[in-house]
C-alpha cells in the first residue's frame, strides 16, 4: 500500500482513539497515539494472511499487543481494517462491550492474545513463535512492548528464551516514547542503554530514529531477517503523537480528553 | 504393597500420552529430573522444551504454544504456582487456553527442602480461578487417569503431585469431577484427597477397632467438585471430617464446607496444615509433627465425634 494511504489510515485510527477514550471518559490515549503508525503498517501492509473474513486462518501472521493498555490503537486499527463496525466504539470499556479495557481474545475479533498484565504479551508471543516453528507454520509473530513495560523481569526472561530458541520468526517492537504513568522512564526506573541490552540479550536490533514516520517504520519492518535471531525494532516515538497538547506529556498516559479537548484534537487530526 | 511416587506416575503418563498424541509438548523449568519429565525428554526430545529457571515465562510460552494447536504440559514444583500465578491467571485461564500444569512436590511430604518449598496453598490458588480444572490424584494409577483426562479437557488443568512414594491401589473407575467411595460407613465420613488417602485408610481401621464405622470418600477432582457425593455422605453420616496435606484454608476442607453448609451437618472438622508454614524433616516425621498420621487422625475423629 502506498505511504499516503497508510498515513490516512493512521490518521483515522488516531481519530478513533480520541473518540473512543473521550466517549468512555477513560483509557490510555498517549501510548496509543505513539504506536499507531506501526500498528497500521503491520495490519495494512506487512502482516500476511490477515483477513477479517477469515480471522482464524492458521497461517495468518500473529500480533500481540504486549502493552495492552494501548488497546484503543489496536481497536482503531482492527476497525479500520474491517474486523468490526465502529459502533462498537460506543461500548469501549463499557458493560457487555467487545472492546474491553484491555484486549480480550474471547470477545474481540482479530485479537490473538489477551493482554494487559505487562510483560506477559511478549512471553506469549515467544510461545507462539516457538509453537509455529514446532508445527512448521510459516507465520511470523509480531509484538509491541512498552518502555515502561520493559521494567518487568518477564520481558527479559522471554527475550532470553527467544534468542535461545533462535526465533527468527519473531519481531519485538519497542514503542519507546520515554514515558510511563508516574513520569519519564528515567524518573521512574531508568532503562539504561536499552539498545545495548537488547543486543546483549541476543536480538538483531534495528533502531528507528522516528518511529512515527511511516516510511522509516516500513523500512524497519521489511528489513531482511537475520537467520536464527529474533528481531528487535527500537522505535523512538512521541507520546501523544498527532495531538499537539498531548505530545510529550506524561499526564496523557491514562487520562481521557474531555469533550472540548476531544473536539480540538479531532480538528488537528482532520483529513 | 507396591509404592510409587505420584510424580513418577506423572512422568510415565506423559511418555504414554506422547506416544498417542503428537500434539503434546512438555515444558519444564530446569527440574526435569525432579518433576520426572525427563522420561518424556528422553523419548521425545523434539517435543520437550526447557524454559530455564523462569517459571513465569514457561507458563506464558505454553500459552502461546497452545494457540498453535499444541497441548503443552508445564511442570515445576507446586510452590512455584505462586511465582507464576499472574501468568496462570491472565495468560492461561482468562483466555481459557489449553495448557496443563503438572506441579509436583506438593505439601509437607516434600520433606527435607523445607518450608520454602512445601506448597500448602496451591489448591486454594488454583481452585479460585475460573476455567481451571483441579486434579489431586491419590496414587499412581489415579495419576495416569488424571493425565489422560487432562489431555482431553479443552482448557487449563492443574494436577497436583507428590514427591513421596505412596501405596499404589488397584485401578478404580475414573470420571473427572466425580469422587470415589473408598469405604462405606455410617458413623462419620472422612473426605480426603491426594496421598493422604493412605493415612485416612489407616485411621479408619483404627476407628473400626474402636467400633466406629467411618466412611472414606476420596476426591481426585477438587474442581469441578462432586457436590452430590459430598452431600450424600453428609446426609448419611452427619459427622464430617476433611483431611488434606494443604492449608485448612482454601483447600479440600473449605470446598467441602461451602458445599455442605446447611445440609444436615451435625459436626464438621478440617484436618490439615493449620495456617502455618512447614519445615525441614523426613516426610514421616513431618506428618507426625503436623498431626497427619493415621493414629493421629483417628484420635482427632474420636475426640470430635
Amino acid at each position: 500500500m502506498d505511504i499516503q494511504s497508510l498515513q490516512t489510515h493512521a490518521r483515522h485510527v488516531r481519530q478513533d482513539i480520541i473518540k473512543m477514550t473521550a466517549k468512555a471518559g477513560a483509557g490510555h490515549p498517549g501510548g496509543s497515539l505513539s504506536c499507531t503508525d506501526v500498528l497500521v503498517a503491520l495490519y495494512f501492509d506487512v502482516m500476511k494472511n490477515v483477513d477479517p473474513a477469515d480471522d482464524k486462518n492458521p497461517l495468518r501472521d500473529r500480533f500481540v499487543l504486549s502493552k495492552g493498555h494501548a488497546a484503543p490503537a489496536l481497536y482503531g486499527t482492527l476497525c479500520e481494517r474491517g474486523y468490526f463496525d465502529e459502533k462498537e466504539f460506543d461500548l469501549f470499556r463499557q458493560l457487555h462491550g467487545i472492546l474491553q479495557g484491555h484486549p480480550d481474545i474471547k470477545k474481540c475479533p482479530g485479537v490473538d492474545a489477551s493482554t494487559g498484565s505487562l510483560g506477559q504479551g511478549i512471553s506469549i508471543a515467544v510461545g507462539m513463535a516457538l509453537g509455529a516453528k514446532h508445527t512448521g507454520n510459516p507465520c511470523h509473530v509480531y509484538t509491541i512492548i512498552g518502555d515502561g513495560e520493559s521494567q518487568e523481569g518477564l520481558v527479559w526472561e522471554a527475550s532470553m528464551a527467544a534468542a535461545h530458541y533462535r526465533l527468527d520468526n519473531l519481531t519485538v517492537i519497542l514503542d519507546h516514547n520515554g514515558m510511563q504513568i508516574d513520569g519519564t522512564n528515567d524518573q521512574v526506573m531508568s532503562l539504561g542503554d536499552i539498545k545495548a541490552k537488547a543486543i546483549a540479550f541476543g536480538y538483531d536490533v534495528i533502531e528507528v530514529a522516528d518511529g512515527n514516520d511511516m516510511q522509516q517504520v516500513l523500512d524497519a519492518l521489511y528489513a531482511p531477517k537475520c537467520e536464527g535471531k529474533p528481531r528487535y525494532i527500537l522505535l523512538n516515538t512521541l507520546k501523544g503523537k498527532g495531538v499537539s497538547f498531548m505530545e510529550g506529556q506524561v499526564g496523557w498516559h491514562g487520562k481521557a480528553p474531555n469533550a472540548e479537548q476531544a473536539e480540538q484534537a479531532l480538528k488537528e487530526l482532520e483529513d | 504393597m507396591e509404592k510409587k511416587a505420584v510424580r513418577v506416575a506423572y512422568g510415565e503418563a506423559l511418555v504414554k500420552l506422547g506416544a498417542e498424541n503428537d500434539k503434546v509438548v512438555v515444558l519444564d523449568a530446569d527440574l526435569a529430573a525432579a518433576t520426572m519429565t525427563n522420561g518424556f525428554k528422553k523419548a521425545y526430545p523434539d517435543r520437550f522444551y526447557d524454559c530455564g529457571i523462569a517459571e513465569a515465562d514457561m507458563v506464558d510460552i505454553a500459552a502461546g504454544m497452545s494457540t498453535m494447536g499444541l497441548i503443552p504440559f508445564c511442570s515445576t514444583f507446586a510452590v512455584f504456582a505462586g511465582r507464576s500465578y499472574d501468568q496462570i491467571r491472565n495468560g492461561v485461564c482468562y483466555p481459557k487456553f489449553n495448557v496443563k500444569f503438572g506441579f509436583s512436590h506438593a505439601g509437607i511430604t516434600l520433606g527435607e527442602d523445607g518450608g520454602s518449598h512445601q506448597a500448602i496453598e496451591d489448591l486454594a490458588l488454583m481452585r479460585v480461578l475460573p476455567n481451571m480444572t483441579v486434579f489431586v490424584p491419590s496414587d499412581a494409577n489415579e495419576c495416569y487417569q488424571c493425565v489422560e483426562a487432562a489431555a482431553k479437557i479443552d482448557g487449563p488443568v492443574y494436577i497436583r503431585t507428590a514427591r513421596l512414594p505412596s501405596p499404589v491401589y488397584d485401578p478404580r473407575p475414573f470420571t473427572p469431577g466425580k469422587g470415589t467411595v473408598i469405604r462405606d460407613g455410617k458413623d462419620c465420613v472422612l473426605f480426603t484427597c491426594g496421598i493422604m488417602l493412605e493415612h485416612v485408610m489407616d485411621a479408619a481401621e483404627k476407628l473400626a477397632e474402636q467400633g466406629i464405622d467411618a466412611a472414606i470418600v476420596s476426591f481426585h477432582t477438587l474442581k469441578p467438585f462432586d457436590e452430590q457425593l459430598a452431600l450424600e455422605y453428609t446426609a448419611k453420616c452427619g459427622k464430617v471430617f476433611t483431611i488434606e496435606e494443604h492449608s485448612i484454608i482454601g483447600g479440600l476442607g473449605d470446598t467441602v464446607a461451602s458445599t455442605i453448609i446447611g445440609h444436615g451437618v451435625r459436626s464438621f472438622m478440617k484436618i490439615g496444615i493449620n495456617d502455618v508454614f512447614g519445615q525441614s524433616g523426613k516426610p514421616a516425621d513431618l506428618l507426625r509433627e503436623y498431626g497427619l498420621t493415621g493414629p493421629q487422625i483417628a484420635e482427632k475423629v474420636l475426640k470430635n465425634l
